[in-house]
């Protein structure tokens, strides 16, 4: 493998206020003893990925999985027929389902993923948090998956104020009354589709936890993390690598039973009394993977290494205290370089 | 591993617990007991130690070893 120069095509690119993995990702590719070429596959022309320099040898603009997956094969097809791409990491929960599905004619073409089944995907779905929870025996708080607002003045007991009402596949809000909540599904239900979920506030610490399976039951890598700063979008502006053993015991746990393929993150939070919450299973590798890539896991290696078939030996430890801070920084482009990517979907860097 | 054990100390007074993530300072006074208190040391051998080393009377420094005691419990720092 390490003679094979490798091109790998990863997506969100979107190193915004709330990020996507993509530049993290590529940050732990580089950082590792793979000879690679990567491709920035983006479907916005200003995310800041495209243009950060030393990151991506080529970047295209991507038809959004909306669009249809007719579109979105077609446009892959070129790519691959320009590049020869080796993997593709996708990085958005919204496009999951199409590489998902086309896995099979991906790897027909040549292309290696290395992602969950449909089913494991499936069920971990937010709305189908509390199933998932009893299948495999975690703690979830109260939730209920609604289609319309009315439902919200008539939740099930024991769900009450203040609770939270999540996006299909993005997004949460805090609500304290009915019109907060209608106001908020309105929303949530224009932007990210239906259902929308209500789900218990619980009160305590959030804890998350990155990792990769293998598909068999083996966890390859997992990394616990506790939030130090979060923005009012609720993402991770800061964070520290923690040695907590009952969690790490929980991601043991579901990988085995769930027989998870991929990289998946868990967002659990803490109470007082030391217990633990699912809040959301996410079912990729999160923005803040380059957090494990310093704390002695590098998975966006191993996803990689996984993809073409390597056998990758499970990684049990890293360093505890590792921080990562976010920042914000004015990158200087040129106009010459927008046009391309708007007239042509392409750039070379 | 006893809870004590696993925190991460620094001469500057800075403590970090790796099982959660948090990190407090404390001053030298709290510093020379979370150390005696390493060496497993008994209250009263705490309180005679602090006297030796700060000038107040063992009263005074039964209540600082106390009160401190207290805090390291609420946060989950001793058993």
């Amino acid at each position: 493998m390490k003679k094979k120069k490798l091109t790998i095509a990863v997506t969100g690119l979107n190193n915004i206020d709330s990020p996507g993995p993509g530049v993290p990702v590529i940050r732990g590719i580089k950082d590792s003893e793979l000879d690679v070429r990567i491709i920035g596959l983006a479907y916005e022309n200003l995310e800041p990925g495209i243009y950060m320099p030393g990151l991506v040898d080529k970047t295209y603009l991507m038809p959004f999985p909306s669009t249809g997956s007719e579109a979105f094969l077609e446009r892959l097809a070129y790519i691959h027929e320009k590049e020869q791409l080796d993997i593709i990491i996708p990085n958005f929960d919204s496009e999951l389902y199409l590489f998902i599905k086309f896995s099979g004619k991906l790897l027909e073409m040549g292309i290696h993923t290395f992602l969950p089944t449909m089913e494991q995907f499936e069920e971990r779905h937010k709305d189908n948090l509390p199933e998932f929870a009893k299948k495999y025996k975690v703690t979830v708080p109260e939730s209920k998956a609604i289609m319309n607002s009315n439902e919200l003045a008539n939740l099930p007991k024991p769900l009450a104020y203040p609770y939270w009402i999540k996006g299909k596949f993005y997004e949460a809000f805090k609500v304290v009354n009915n019109n907060q909540g209608i106001y908020y599904f309105n929303k949530l239900s224009a932007k990210w589709g239906l259902p929308v979920v209500v789900q218990q506030a619980i009160h305590g610490t959030e804890v998350n936890v990155i990792a990769l399976g293998d598909g068999e039951g083996n966890t390859i890598s997992a990394v616990a993390m506790r939030k130090q700063y979060i923005t009012d979008k609720g993402k991770a502006w800061g964070g520290i690598t923690i040695n907590d053993e009952r969690l790490l015991e929980i991601i043991h746990h579901i990988i085995k039973e769930t027989k998870w393929r991929g990289g998946m993150e868990l967002e659990m939070i803490k109470t007082d009394d030391g217990e633990y919450h699912l809040i959301e299973i996410n079912p990729r590798i999160p923005a803040w993977v380059y957090l494990a890539v310093g704390a002695g896991q590098n998975i966006p290696e191993m996803l990689c290494r996984l993809a073409m078939g390597e056998k990758v030996e499970p990684i049990t430890t890293y360093k505890y205290g590792k921080m990562f801070i976010r920042y914000s920084w004015d990158l200087i482009g040129d106009i010459a370089d927008f046009e391309k990517i708007i007239i042509f979907g392409e750039l070379k860097n | 591993m006893s809870k004590l054990n696993s925190l991460a100390i620094s001469d500057n007074g800075f403590i970090f617990k790796p099982s959660t993530g948090e990190s407090f300072t404390t001053n030298e006074l709290g510093l020379i007991i979370l150390n005696l208190l390493k060496e497993e040391k008994s209250a009263d051998e705490i309180i005679n130690e602090i006297t030796e080393e700060f000038d107040v009377d063992a009263i005074s420094a039964g209540r600082d070893l106390y009160e401190y005691l207290d805090f390291l419990k609420r946060e989950n720092m001793i058993d």
